[in-house]
């Protein structure tokens, strides 16, 4: 690959988009001229319903319904959105403990997500795994992982038996910036290009590790760059801009598919919540976080749909009132649900049973 | 029936289920073009080809989770360590990945997946390189720690282990991989997980010795027989599922007990067996039960000190003789 020759817009940049390597060498042409109508209204209205969802979420938590952690993913919701759009049903996802977005993303119900955080039997984890382990087999979201860079090797492990099986599936693997200074991701990057993976690495980097900035964790900030080192093609993406997301999300997969390439996205974005619930946020001012929402990446894209005459004040309103419905029909499912059973506290331990001699 | 090595039957194994199973692939340092650190691996990527059989780089965090990954997915894996200290640098994975994600996936996902390698002391390579790691993996609900102690367990427990729907951490012991013994040749022979084999049956004490521990204790149950007294030795063969009843059975019937393990005492296997037999057949016991283990000590390097570091027959017949209270 050659060096990223971006210029280093980053975040706050008006209008910026994808840059990078990809970008000159790539024979994709963007995607976003091809999307129709409702595929667009579609993007919306999932960007949409993971907002308020985690509106919800937020305020369910805090009537104490909702127990353990709760990391909210308002602000990146661009990344996830964006990024899911451009794959397959049969493609994989796994992410971090930040995931209900990317868990909705993938297709999997906001009733079995909320069941899930409300530790309920009908969660999508069977109430086993709460708001940092959801999975679905069925559409093939592979899970939320909780030690900070442990998926990204399951990432490159799913991958690599899409290529053994010689289908051409691919991966997507999420994780925050903080990931990339564990060891995991650079065994995993040098691992995917070694051996040709088909996984897409998308860092979103929402600038803060916790309550840690990123100048105060990392050398050498310059996130994609680090993909030289293991000569996987990178790009630098701005997180606000869900189509921008998409359309790089969808030059990656395309080399993965055709090529068994693996490529590292850095996504750009920022979370306007705390890292988790009982988070203070006394790390990082009111007005940065004021700065950062000028850039909603939900306004930016309303803006951006409705000054091309692709949504009207009626469709937006009845997007509204749509996830209004979704997300109370959920609540009414989790809140309806039973609690596991108390025999489910033994049960899927083991695939195949232990021997009679020992229960 | 052909009397081969442990390596060799653990390469029968391997080769076999590799046949019969497409889904099977196996990674590690060192198992293709070099033939296997201790030569496990002899062979099979000439037979099996580059996609089945991985030169993975030194990289045990990274390899080992993308075997989860993979496994996740449907895949077999078998991943060699090419010693369990390694694995260490893996934990990680085999803990917080693949021997949880069945249970906090609501039974979605299931690990099928191998880890195997030598383990235990080595000969003379101190503290980094000679331990014994099987009470760490036996601690956690979800994965399943096989240690077997002939060439025909070894094989039949290997191939149950890569059958096995569960992860499986499986311990070849690494002084063990030339000791000899009949293997049946079948190649549906398979040993169930979870069994644990009477290695020698006797009516005066139990001594349950696993892994390197078995030919030591069966050496110390002759001696001993010259002494008059009759020992039973139990292999348990997989420390999780432990075959806990087989182990009362033979308490119920001498009534004296010695557990013996090179691992260290503390928060041991030995410890945990003993407090199991306290909590079943403590009526039954005619003396506590006694441990012989390791040192509770790094691994040394010296070879005085380390024949110290790792119990042997003496200890063993010093151990049986306490709770038979003949001295």
């Amino acid at each position: 690959m050659r060096k990223r020759t971006t210029e280093s817009s980053g975040l706050g940049a008006k209008g910026g988009r994808a840059t990078g390597v990809l970008d000159q060498e790539s024979p994709e042409r963007s995607s976003s001229q091809t999307l129709d109508h409702k595929e667009l209204l579609n993007i919306y209205h999932q960007m949409v319903l993971v907002r308020r969802f985690e509106e919800k979420a937020a305020e369910i938590y805090s009537a104490g319904k909702i127990g353990g952690f709760c990391h909210l993913y308002i602000g990146q919701e661009a990344v996830a959105i964006g990024a899911i759009s451009a794959i397959r049903k049969d493609d994989y996802a796994v992410t971090s403990y930040r995931e209900h977005a990317h868990a909705i993303a993938k297709g999997m119900s906001p009733e079995s997500v909320m069941a899930e955080l409300y530790g309920k039997a009908t969660g999508c984890s069977q109430g086993k795994g709460g708001s940092m382990h959801m999975f679905d087999k069925e559409v093939g979201f592979l899970g939320g992982h909780a030690i900070v860079g442990g998926q990204i090797p399951l990432a490159t492990g799913a991958a690599f038996a899409s290529k053994y099986k010689g289908t051409d599936q691919v991966t997507l693997c999420f994780f925050g910036e903080a990931a990339v200074n564990q060891g995991a991701f650079h065994e995993s990057l040098n691992l995917a290009q070694l051996w040709k993976l088909p996984c897409i690495f998308i860092c979103e980097n929402n600038q803060y590790g916790m309550g840690t900035s990123l100048e105060r964790a990392m050398s050498s900030q310059d996130i994609s760059q680090k993909a030289l080192a293991y000569d996987i093609a990178a790009e630098f993406v701005d997180g606000m801009d869900v189509l921008a997301v998409r359309e790089a999300t969808l030059r990656a997969v395309a080399r993965a598919r055709k090529d068994y390439l693996p490529t590292l996205l850095e996504v750009r974005t920022y979370r306007f919540m705390g890292h988790s619930m009982s988070d203070p946020g006394n790390y990082r001012t009111r007005a940065e976080i004021e700065r950062h929402q000028e850039r909603d990446p939900i306004k930016l894209f309303l803006a951006s749909l409705t000054a091309q005459g692709l949504l009207s004040d009626s469709e937006v309103k009845e997007i509204e009132a749509q996830v209004k419905e979704q997300i109370e029909k959920a609540v009414r499912f989790a809140e309806e649900s039973p609690f596991p059973d108390p025999k489910e506290l033994y049960t899927h331990v083991y695939a195949t049973p232990l021997t009679p001699n020992r229960g | 029936m052909a009397l081969v090595t442990m390596r060799e039957a653990l390469n029968q194994a391997l080769r076999e289920e590799m046949l019969r199973d497409e889904d099977v692939f196996l990674m590690g340092e060192e198992v293709g073009a070099y033939q296997g650190a201790y030569k496990v691996t002899k062979g099979l990527l000439e037979e099996l080809g580059p996609k089945r059989v991985l030169d993975t780089p030194i990289t045990e965090l990274g390899f080992a989770g993308l075997g989860v990954g993979a496994a996740m997915v449907g895949l077999r894996p078998i991943v060699e360590f090419m010693t369990f200290n390694f694995s260490i640098l893996a934990t990680d994975q085999i803990i917080n990945s693949a021997a949880k994600m069945l249970y906090m996936s609501g039974g979605q996902f299931k690990i099928p997946i191998v880890f195997r390698g030598p383990g235990g002391s080595a000969f003379q390579v101190s503290s980094q390189h000679s331990q014994a790691l099987e009470s760490w993996f036996a601690y956690f609900p979800g994965l399943k720690v096989v240690m077997p102690s002939t060439p025909a367990d070894a094989k039949g427990l290997l191939k149950s282990a890569i059958r096995d729907d569960d992860p499986v951490i499986f311990i070849e012991q690494e002084r063990m991989y030339g000791h000899k013994g009949e293997v049946p040749d079948d190649p549906d022979f398979t040993i169930p997980l979870g069994v644990a084999d009477i290695k020698r049956a006797g009516t005066d004490a139990t001594i349950v010795a696993r892994s390197l521990m078995v030919p030591v204790a069966l050496k110390a149950a002759e001696a001993l027989q010259q002494q008059g007294v009759s020992c039973e030795v139990i292999d348990p063969r997989t420390i999780r599922p432990l075959d806990i009843e087989t182990i009362i059975r033979s308490v119920k019937k001498t009534n004296r007990v010695v557990v013996a393990e090179e691992s260290h005492p503390f928060c041991g296997v030995a410890a945990e067996i003993s407090t199991e037999i306290s909590e079943r057949a403590f009526d039954y016991l005619d003396a506590p039960v006694k441990r012989v283990s390791g040192a509770d000590v790094p691994m040394p390097y010296a070879k005085n000190l380390e024949d110290l570091a790792i119990p042997g027959v003496d200890q063993i017949v010093a151990a049986v003789r306490e709770v038979a209270y003949l001295d």
